[in-house]
């Protein structure tokens, strides 16, 4: 068996942009790591004769035609939005 | 040291549908903001996405017509980052299984002259896979706007082998991109409207050597001359930095257009953590050679091949050629004509890229709101060859044509350009021309051909531009020999 699996929690935090206090840390660690330790409980099968799947389902091609629907109001649209301005959702300036 | 630059395009097309690739909102440009949004387009809880149908037909056949192999099944994944272009945190893309594999795009690079058909190579493509569009962030002092009208737009993703050298074979490389999607219908690819979007990977390294350079990503570059003026200024100032004995770090810089100058945006990637992983919301997608083959039918002959038939079958110049053909309806609207009558061919590509195309312009006018039909065409150079008109007075039938829909013979019946006298009264004409000029008559005689173009001109004049100078020229010559 592979060594114990161990989760970067500074990164994963990192990634979901979320601040997390020490405890915090020491507490998710722990917890995320006996979640990828469950994972790893797959590794012990041989699935060298199954096919990888994209989808639990084995249904293919769902689709609808090109047809329109009505929209959302633009009014409801922005209805969640904390600021709004000239019907567009104002953010934080982040210029990618 | 000599360098050499190596480029690759990654290439965003826009296909043109009615609705949304995975829902029923519109999909359009120039909208007031955030009106084309629904639950799946604003990522609200509950909302699923379902596939758009027309827009992987779009996209098979964009890859058919770019020769790409098309798999049996594809499948989605979900790509994982936060930026407010994106309310659901992820854009639905194709991470490990694209639609379409490999493919080439053929181009065409400058010619010698404008007169001259350039060298044509072919351009490896990598891959194309379909994704969502995302929202259009507006950049202001203090903030953002967030407009969502493009997002959920469906989305091609044209991805190019490092397989190019300088800006030029850039430009070639969209044009071609543009032409192809424009005949196949699968898109308008108007870079101002933002249909079509290109970032370019750039590197540097010498001659000779295999790996290539550090990368530098390109963007910003708003249209197909932006592309190959920026990825010029950008070849330059690495292959400058390298001359210098600097070394090239991996970064992404900006082009900007109105100052002619590349910026850098941000030095180090930070290792864009993008978490793919399958689409649990979307079932994959299995393509038979039924679907294939249908959408295969549905591919028109492309530009080049177009081209190249037009100059083969109808001996057309290529200057005409490269006018008719990059405008599907212009070249379909001439080869109707030219169909009809294969002889005058090249008479009917002029009157098509030189009066037609003039008088649209002029008048503001499309091709389909022009009176003008290729039977005008025909009635023109039919009237042209029986000697009824000549080839300068047809160039005034046809703006009258153009102006009242009127075929050619009707023009000439109403405004009296037939000529109003017979073989006879023309030979009069050619006998006081040699009469009245004894000098040219010489010269003739003496052996300058040239010299009968003087009495040409005068019989010409005598007939108020009415004769046929194909009937006066050989008279002349009787009377004088």
């Amino acid at each position: 068996m592979s060594e114990k699996p161990h989760i970067d929690i500074d990164k994963v935090a990192d990634l979901a942009r979320i601040a997390l206090t020490d405890a915090e840390k020491e507490k998710f660690s722990s917890q995320l790591d006996s979640i990828l330790g469950y994972i790893d409980k797959l590794n012990e099968l041989d699935t060298g004769h199954v096919e990888p799947t994209a989808h639990p389902h084995s249904i293919e091609n769902v689709w609808r035609e090109d047809r329109t629907e009505a929209e959302l109001p633009t009014s409801e649209a922005l209805k969640n939005a904390p600021k709004q301005r000239q019907n567009m959702f104002v953010v934080p300036k982040v210029v990618e | 040291m000599e360098y050499e630059a190596v480029i690759g395009l990654e290439v965003h097309v826009q296909i043109k549908t009615e609705s949304k690739i995975f829902s029923g909102s519109r999909a359009g440009y120039g909208y007031e903001p955030n009106e084309l949004v629904d639950p799946v387009v604003m990522g609200l809880p509950g909302s699923l996405p379902v596939m758009n149908k027309a827009a992987l037909d779009g996209i098979i056949k964009a890859g058919l017509a770019l020769n790409c192999d098309i798999p049996d099944t594809c499948k989605w994944d979900r790509k994982n980052y936060f930026y407010p272009d994106s309310p659901n945190n992820y854009q639905i893309t194709q991470y490990d299984q694209p639609i379409c594999d490999g493919g080439f795009v053929e181009i065409e690079l400058e010619g010698e002259t404008r007169a001259v058909m350039g060298e044509h190579r072919k351009v490896a493509l990598t891959r194309i896979h379909l994704e969502n569009d995302v929202g259009k962030l507006n950049h202001f002092s203090e903030d953002s706007l967030v407009d969502y009208n493009r997002a959920f737009t469906p989305l091609m993703e044209i991805v190019s082998e490092p397989d190019m050298h300088s800006g030029e074979e850039a430009f070639a490389f969209l044009t071609a991109i543009r032409q192809t999607m424009i005949y196949c219908g699968v898109s308008d690819c108007d870079m101002e409207k933002g249909q079509m979007r290109a970032d370019a990977n750039i590197s540097v390294r010498p001659v000779g050597q295999k790996e290539l350079g550090a990368k530098i990503e390109l963007k910003n570059l708003n249209s197909i001359t932006g592309v190959k003026n920026g990825i010029e200024y950008e070849i330059k100032r690495q292959t400058q930095e390298l001359k210098k004995g600097r070394t090239i770090t991996q970064a992404t810089w900006r082009w900007d257009a109105d100052q002619g100058r590349t910026e850098l945006m941000r030095e180090k990637e930070d290792a864009h953590d993008y978490r793919y992983f399958p689409d649990p919301d979307l079932m994959p997608v299995r393509i038979d050679d039924e679907w294939r083959n249908w959408i295969r039918a549905e591919i028109p002959e492309l530009p080049f091949d177009k081209q190249r038939r037009f100059m083969d079958e109808y001996a057309l110049p290529y200057t005409i050629t490269s006018v008719l053909v990059p405008d599907r309806v212009l070249s379909d609207f001439f080869e109707t004509a030219a169909k009809q009558a294969p002889q005058s061919a090249q008479a009917l590509g002029n009157y098509v890229t030189n009066d037609l195309l003039r008088e649209l312009s002029e008048s503001s006018q499309s091709l389909a709101d022009c009176r003008i039909t290729p039977d005008h065409l025909l009635s023109l150079v039919a009237a042209v060859e029986k000697g009824t008109i000549t080839k300068q007075i047809a160039k005034d039938v046809f703006v009258e044509m153009f102006n009242s829909g009127e075929l050619a013979e009707a023009v000439i019946d109403r405004k009296g350009l037939k000529p109003d006298f017979d073989e006879d009264q023309v030979k009069v004409w050619c006998q006081e021309a040699i009469d009245e000029n004894p000098r040219p008559i010489e010269d003739f005689k003496s052996g300058n051909e040239k010299a009968l173009n003087a009495l040409l001109g005068q019989v010409m004049k005598k007939s108020r531009g009415k004769a046929n100078p194909q009937a006066v020229n050989p008279m002349l010559r009787s009377l004088l020999s």
